[in-house]
């Protein structure tokens, strides 16, 4: 390409703060005018030290560092590292925590898809669609508050069940945001899917090919947009979910053909909501009853974990994607070992083939369209001076923004 | 690759007959939840340090599987790489995990790469390198990951000896109190300026009501 004479590749460096999400991740493009010839990324910018803190703590503790891995999973890390610790201490959780687990569990998910949408908007330029979708959210959360007493860092997961039950009381204010949820999912799935922009924007944009999805070992709505059918929920059926028969939402049997591209992720994401507010009513009408937890008293469940000894995988399906967690337990009272996986660790290595060859004005999108979560993924603080950013994200948001505008004119 | 799903029992037994006394230990492990109590499994191997690559080649030959983490225990005069993948995955309530632990003594902590069969592994083994200072051979990309440029080299986060985090590294922030030791302010605080009760604001409020 140097020897072209005329353009010679540029290196692009674009972080650390990220350029589409309020996370710092710190990219390098090697540019060939503007066009991406190659990418590299170092994350680790806002890594905390979660999982040394953990291995000096003992799991009653670990559960309230892992409800704050996350803003928006909440549940899934408390949920799969009571999953192993339960495992390995050999607790049998109660059928009704399940269900409870579950509930909760798609409540986030329907709210973190419904973030994203407005994300994946707002990058595009469409700021009416993100303040829609962000609107409609609330009430995702509103439940969620209800349910658990909080809106984020729920702090409803124990190791043995989960804190609080649902009450008879609670159905209906379920049941009013699962029919609001019905009922918008047809005008969202229209103003996304069938918008021409968004089309233009996101048709054979930012592309992952199956063989690249399942060799990069990607995970979630990201490889299930690729065509790779893989759901936890469907295949390593945890909690609850055995007895729901969930089945992968894959962009096919609904768009007729897989292109492994931004639409497709905006695709799953979307039908993916529709079918949480199924899975929530089925639970809702098949809940058995009886206790809420193995174990009320935190001492006790601290001393049953005491004499565990052993290892165990926990496994949930975030709505990221695969989120695990391996813990082994040494009859003491911390781990001696706790690797927390979550789910945009498996996808991060994606951005190199999706964003290859694709124009600066679409990198926002491409970077947003796996959802990352870095807060999950680096898990450890230490802020370095900042170098050498020269694109801000302010600046790739109105290059993504003025290609939109052009492709209306 | 085959196309009938094989049972853990099976998988086991195929690295059983193949790798016969390289496999130090092995065992099926064996959850149940919900109303139908529906099973998964996770299979576990422990294997001769050289069989890594040989037992994942014949996992990838069952199925190319997913790798989902590279896990680790220090346990003292050793540390044991834990691989930890699942196998059969969209399969309805047919996949299952498999872990294949290998154990490094800490005079040898060095390990083959396995990127060249599963290229999404290069990021475990980045974060391996750095977290316990074991050593990837043929690693395609030998940078740090998530720890910072100026990361204390020869320090690894999840050591428990003495190349662990040092107690002087950490900040125990809720110890913490308010810095007494700050110097004084180059610019004199005018007293205007300070905000809430006190006597400016009595003289204020006085001021107002006369004007």
């Amino acid at each position: 390409m140097a020897s072209d004479g005329k353009k010679a590749p540029y290196t692009l460096q674009i972080g650390p703060i990220h350029p589409s999400l309020k996370e710092p991740v710190m990219f390098t493009f090697e540019m060939d005018g503007e066009q991406v010839r190659s990418v590299d990324f170092a994350p680790g910018q806002t890594h905390r030290g979660i999982e040394w803190m953990g291995m000096r703590r003992n799991p009653v503790q670990i559960v309230h560092l892992t409800d704050r891995i996350c803003g928006i999973c909440g549940i899934v890390h408390t949920l799969a590292f009571s999953l192993a610790v339960e495992q390995i201490a050999e607790i049998q959780v109660p059928e009704r925590a399940d269900y409870i687990r579950v509930i909760l569990h798609e409540f986030e998910r329907i709210q973190s898809h419904l973030l994203w949408a407005g994300v994946a908007a707002h990058e595009l330029g469409f700021d009416s669609l993100l303040h829609l979708t962000w609107r409609v959210r609330e009430q995702a959360m509103d439940v969620i508050e209800n349910l658990t007493g909080n809106r984020v860092n729920y702090g409803i997961v124990q190791v043995g069940g989960v804190r609080r039950d649902i009450v008879p009381e609670q159905y209906k204010i379920i049941e009013d945001c699962l029919s609001t949820y019905e009922g918008l999912l047809t005008k969202l799935l229209n103003l996304f899917l069938d918008d021409t922009t968004i089309a233009m924007r996101c048709r054979d944009t930012g592309v992952l090919t199956r063989k690249e999805a399942i060799e990069l070992c990607t995970v979630g709505p990201t490889s299930r947009a690729s065509g790779v059918n893989m759901d936890l929920r469907q295949d390593y059926p945890y909690a609850a979910y055995g007895d729901l028969d969930v089945r992968a939402v894959l962009p096919e049997p609904h768009m007729g053909e897989t292109h492994g591209d931004v639409y497709d992720r905006i695709v799953v994401r979307l039908f993916e909501v529709g079918q949480s507010c199924q899975i929530i009513r089925q639970c809702l009408s098949e809940m058995p009853s009886g206790p809420y937890t193995a174990e009320e008293k935190p001492a006790k469940i601290l001393a049953i974990c005491k004499k565990a000894t052993g290892e165990a995988i926990g496994r949930v399906e975030a709505p990221r994607g695969e989120c695990l967690h391996y813990v082994r337990m040494d009859g003491k009272e911390s781990p001696t070992s706790w690797k927390v996986k979550a789910s945009s660790y498996s996808n991060l290595m994606s951005w190199i083939p999706m964003l290859k060859d694709e124009q600066i004005a679409d990198i926002p999108i491409i970077v947003a369209s796996i959802d990352p979560c870095l807060s999950c993924t680096d898990r450890v603080a230490i802020v370095r001076n900042g170098e050498k950013s020269i694109l801000t994200k302010e600046d790739l948001t109105r290059l993504s923004v003025e290609k939109t505008r052009r492709l209306q004119r | 690759m085959t196309a009938t799903l094989l049972t853990p029992e099976q998988v086991r037994e195929r690295f059983l007959t193949k790798f016969g006394s390289g496999i130090r230990d092995s065992r099926i492990s064996e959850r149940r939840e919900g109303k139908k109590k529906n099973p998964h499994y996770t299979i576990w191997f422990d294997l001769d340090r050289e069989l890594l690559r040989p037992a994942i080649e014949t996992l990838i030959g069952i199925r190319f599987p997913h790798l989902s983490v590279i896990g680790a225990n220090d346990l003292g005069d050793s540390i044991r790489l834990v691989y930890i993948f699942s196998v059969q995955y969209g399969e309805v309530k047919s996949e299952y995990m498999v872990t294949i632990a290998i154990t490094l003594p800490k005079s040898d902590l060095t390990v083959p790469t396995i990127s060249d069969l599963i290229p999404g592994a290069v990021f475990g083994e980045r974060e391996k390198q750095e977290f316990l200072g074991i050593k990837v051979l043929g690693i395609p990309d030998n940078r740090r990951l998530f720890l910072p440029e100026d990361f204390p080299d020869g320090v690894y986060p999840w050591r428990k000896d003495d190349t662990g985090i040092p107690p002087a590294m950490v900040k125990d922030l809720w110890a913490s109190k308010r810095p007494v030791d700050r110097p004084v302010p180059v610019v004199e605080i005018k007293e205007e300026c300070e905000m809430g009760a006190g006597p400016d604001k009595e003289s204020g409020q006085t001021k107002k009501e006369g004007s």
